[in-house]
């Protein structure tokens, strides 16, 4: 439950910027890496001695603060949300393929980054005994929060513009959208959620390591927008519903179940495989997703197309 | 200028191992507009295939322990056989897809045969010698090279001959050039479309063989996720090269190569760790310049 209120903050965020814009992004879990560890350098450690000792890189006066969770997940969303405006500035004056494979340049890249920037990320090893501060309460809290900032994007004029060039880029241009400028601010702004999300990745698990925010997660949360819908914000959360439920059933399969005297088993790892199968089928068989590019609508309230 | 050579040299082997990986994405590109993110993927697969299936440390030869023509045609085919049946199966079903759906299937695709191959054959990575003869040094008027490297190239070069004829001199080339150009225009001109895509992914998953074998005498390591680096250099020489184009997916791929192995033997020791991020940042810069790539192609070109 807690983790799927992570996963709904990670999707979210990747809808802000994927689903307004029509571009798809490999590169947002950059965000999501970065926000973890903005929050480390911010709120770790419990320890007074960990952070010195293991990360001898962070500037003196990081080093010797720890302050409360809020602050730290502050911190990760403006740092993520920072760099992300920056970083979507550059590469937001690209479009269609380009972009994408842009985007995921800037993973690979970002990766490498803090893979070899040991004083400052600890490199290759984990960094354990992040402060745990994720509840379940805590969780839909925050994930009610980024549905509705993804809302308010979504309605404001923003969100309208974006859409419109992601139909008809050139129309919306001839029109007076600046098309440069309402996708930087949506990827700075999904940069900023996904920060968020890093951090209470971090402040879930209590490990961070720079693998745990690469090519798996990317997948994980495209296949989720995109098995759910990327056209709608309700195909985004729905996508998370039904992923996780996937993956939870295929999980007790995998333990196995019992029938009878016999422990009827699939082969570990069939979870992974089953969830790329899934996401296959929902391509082939509805390739605008679960939702179809709809709202999920509660009698007069409903969203701007 | 002995070490000038050497990296000269290193930056042409590496970049022939990227241009190949590339010339298979790009492929596919140019004739279905699918990015196939699952190519590293074939390459990995093909690669297992020389071991017996166990999730055992210790590899035991299975094709690997042929001689090595038959060895060479059986990992071919077999990459071949891979990308045949991954059109069959998911591709053929996506004829009217928008590129953006075929790259996440591909994705999945990808996802789903990584995961099979730690199922079946363990998540660890294995040692596994072939040919170690290949990796011996040779002296060449005071240069030291490996004779892998100058096997790589010289295979590469061979293959891009033989694709260029291919391409430019047999029908089927042609017809894939055709259909590469504008392919409504060449099915109502004759092109059966079904078997100009599987001739691609053949010619792709053939590719993704020879890369597989390449690959593995020089690391003489198994790994699921062994291809990733590759593949992701390979993606971003497709675009730096000019996406769809065959020439600009070579290029790219040389460039791409040659920019890494530069940056390894010229940037200083505190920074050389960070080689990478500067590949990429030099990618984006490149890309910020001509978004199209290098060879630019009109039909991508967004018509108004």
């Amino acid at each position: 439950m807690t983790e799927m209120t992570i996963r709904v903050v990670l999707v979210v965020g990747l809808y802000i910027f994927i689903g307004n814009s029509g571009i798809l992004s490999f590169g947002h879990v950059s965000f999501m890496s970065i926000g973890a560890y903005a929050f480390v350098w911010i709120s770790c450690c419990t320890l007074p001695a960990l952070k010195p000792l293991y990360l001898p890189g962070l500037p003196i006066v990081l080093q010797e603060t720890a302050l409360p969770s809020p602050a730290g997940i502050a911190a990760a969303a403006a740092l993520a949300g920072g760099s992300a405006l920056v970083i979507g500035s550059i590469l937001m004056r690209l479009s269609g393929t380009a972009a994408s494979i842009a985007t995921f340049s800037l993973l690979a890249g970002q990766y490498a980054l803090f893979r070899n920037w040991t004083g400052v990320t600890g490199g290759t090893s984990s960094l354990a005994n992040v402060p745990v501060f994720m509840t379940s309460a805590i969780g839909t809290l925050l994930a009610i929060g980024a549905v509705l900032i993804a809302w308010l994007h979504h309605q404001s004029r923003f969100g309208l513009m974006l859409r419109a060039a992601r139909d008809e880029q050139t129309a919306s241009k001839a029109s007076g959208v600046n098309v440069w400028l309402v996708r930087t601010i949506a990827f700075g702004l999904s940069g900023l959620i996904m920060g968020v999300g890093g951090a209470m990745q971090a402040g879930f698990l209590g490990i961070v390591t720079v693998d745990a925010f690469y090519l798996d997660v990317t997948f994980l949360t495209l296949a989720m927008l995109i098995v759910g819908g990327s056209g709608s914000l309700s195909g985004a959360v729905v996508g998370v519903i039904a992923l996780t439920a996937v993956t939870e059933m295929l999980r007790r399969f995998e333990v196995g179940i019992h029938l009878g005297d016999t422990l009827l088993a699939l082969p570990r790892g069939f979870q992974e495989v089953g969830l790329g199968i899934v996401m296959i089928l929902v391509m082939i068989l509805r390739p605008a997703g679960i939702m179809n590019g709809r709202e999920l609508t509660v009698g007069h309230f409903r969203l701007k197309r | 200028m002995i070490h000038f050579l050497q990296t000269l040299i290193d930056a042409l082997s590496l970049g022939s191992l990227y241009a190949l990986a590339a010339l298979g994405i790009g492929l596919l590109f140019g004739i279905m507009r699918l990015i196939n993110f699952a190519h590293g993927d074939f390459v990995a697969l093909s690669a297992y295939a020389l071991i017996l299936p166990s999730t055992d440390v210790v590899s035991t030869l299975f094709i690997g322990s042929l001689s090595w023509p038959l060895l060479i045609a059986a990992i071919l085919t077999f990459g071949v056989v891979v990308a045949l049946l991954s059109n069959f199966a998911v591709f053929r079903r996506m004829r009217t897809a928008s590129p953006q759906n075929l790259m996440v299937v591909s994705f999945a695709l990808g996802y789903v045969i990584q995961n099979l191959i730690m199922t079946v054959y363990g998540a660890r990575p294995k040692a596994l010698g072939l040919w170690s003869s290949l990796t011996q040094v040779i002296d060449v008027g005071g240069l030291r090279v490996p004779l892998l490297q100058l096997v790589t190239i010289g295979v590469t070069a061979g293959l891009l001959l033989g694709l260029l004829l291919f391409m430019r001199k047999t029908p089927f080339g042609i017809q894939m050039r055709a259909a590469a150009d504008d392919f409504r225009m060449a099915r109502f001109l004759g092109v059966r479309a079904d078997f100009v895509i599987a001739l691609s992914f053949a010619i792709s998953g053939l590719l993704a063989g020879v890369v597989s074998l390449l690959f593995v005498v020089q690391t003489g390591v198994l790994a699921p996720t062994m291809a990733s680096d590759i593949i992701i250099f390979a993606f971003i020489a497709t675009v730096v090269g000019g996406m769809g184009s065959l020439p600009g997916a070579v290029l790219g791929g040389l460039l791409v190569g040659a920019a890494s192995s530069l940056l390894q033997a010229y940037l200083p020791d505190g920074i050389r760790a960070f080689r990478d991020v500067f590949v990429f940042l030099f990618v984006i810069a490149l890309l910020l310049v001509r978004p199209s790539g290098i060879i630019r192609l009109k039909q991508f070109e967004e018509r108004v």
